[in-house]
């Protein structure tokens, strides 16, 4: 199985994302230049995190009218898997891949922190390695992750099951302080409608290896392989 | 053709939370400012641009907002000022 990871000039979390897919995961993984229009055979693409275009204008904004969002897109449009991460998030907001939008934390300051979230659905292609309700530990780093969508919107997500991650408090993170941006209904990463476009703030990436904390981002790679495998 | 000066407003949308504008009013409280009710931070965009009427230049900064300039989930615009140079 082939990942596409795509950089952007700006990106920082290309090379975890690779890490991940390569040496964690031990699948193929491929670097894609923003500025080309070739995915070169990927099964699944990443949008990963960082600073794309300095975040000018909004975060993401920018980066969603590169070249290689247009074959990102299409194939989306086929049902292909597209992981977004952090500003891979923003990202996908901003080309409408997914629904919303990403503004600035509540707190105005970058939090960068291991952070509680809840498995909401562990139905999707990207879950399915994880538990309804399962507890897991991932970090966060961002300055705009504070996810706002109008209510009908809000209700139809729920609804749907497309609301996948949520910040939840634990015996560390007190009740008042668990979500670490003011995201609205302390949502942290949600599919769009058909289930194969996954955008959330929280780094899987970065926590697949036991020597730099818990591995609990793992299964979502270990889910996508399985699903795509099938 | 003509060049236009086209000023844009982008402010974050009424009634959600703006906690860079809330910031910011603390901070003019502190001064002393006490009439302050409240902030709301935005952007503001000078565009050059070649059009052939002033309502041309209007129409397209508003499609530029609509398709860039402002986030339809989150912000508002307005085009504030349409001035041949």
């Amino acid at each position: 199985m082939k990942f596409g990871i795509v950089t952007f000039p700006g990106s920082n979390c290309d090379y975890d994302a690779y890490h991940a897919v390569v040496d964690a995961l031990g699948e193929d993984a491929v670097y894609l230049w923003h500025k080309d229009h070739d995915l070169q055979g990927a099964d699944v693409v990443i949008l990963p995190g960082g600073f794309s275009y300095g975040d000018y204008l909004r975060a993401g904004a920018i980066a969603a009218l590169s070249p290689i969002m247009r074959e990102v897109v299409q194939h989306a449009q086929r049902g292909g898997p597209v992981l977004g991460i952090c500003n891979g998030f923003q990202i996908a907001c901003e080309a409408r891949l997914l629904p919303g939008a990403l503004l600035r934390n509540a707190s105005l300051k970058f939090v960068c922190a291991p952070i509680t979230l809840r498995v909401e659905n562990a139905t999707t292609r990207f879950t399915s390695g994880y538990e309804r309700g399962q507890l897991i530990t991932l970090p966060v780093a961002h300055g705009d992750g504070r996810y706002s969508a109008d209510d009908e919107t809000l209700d139809r997500l729920e609804g749907e099951g497309q609301v996948v991650f949520r910040y939840a408090p634990d015996r560390v993170q007190a009740e008042e302080s668990y979500n670490p941006n003011g995201s609205i209904r302390d949502i942290a990463g949600i599919v769009n409608r058909e289930g194969n476009v996954l955008g959330m703030m929280p780094h899987p990436e970065r926590a697949v290896d036991p020597v730099l904390g818990r591995p609990d981002g793992l299964a979502l790679f270990e889910s996508l392989l399985q699903h795509v495998a099938a | 053709m003509t060049r236009f000066r086209v000023a844009v407003h982008v402010v974050p949308r009424r009634g959600l939370l703006d906690p860079q504008g809330k910031a910011v009013a603390d901070a003019l409280h502190s001064l002393g400012f006490s009439a302050v009710a409240s902030v709301h931070v935005g952007r503001h965009l000078v565009l050059e641009l070649d059009a052939p009427d002033a309502d041309a230049a209007r129409a397209m900064a508003r499609e530029m907002c609509e398709r860039l300039l402002a986030n339809p989930v989150t912000e508002d615009f307005q085009i504030a000022e349409v001035s041949a140079e």
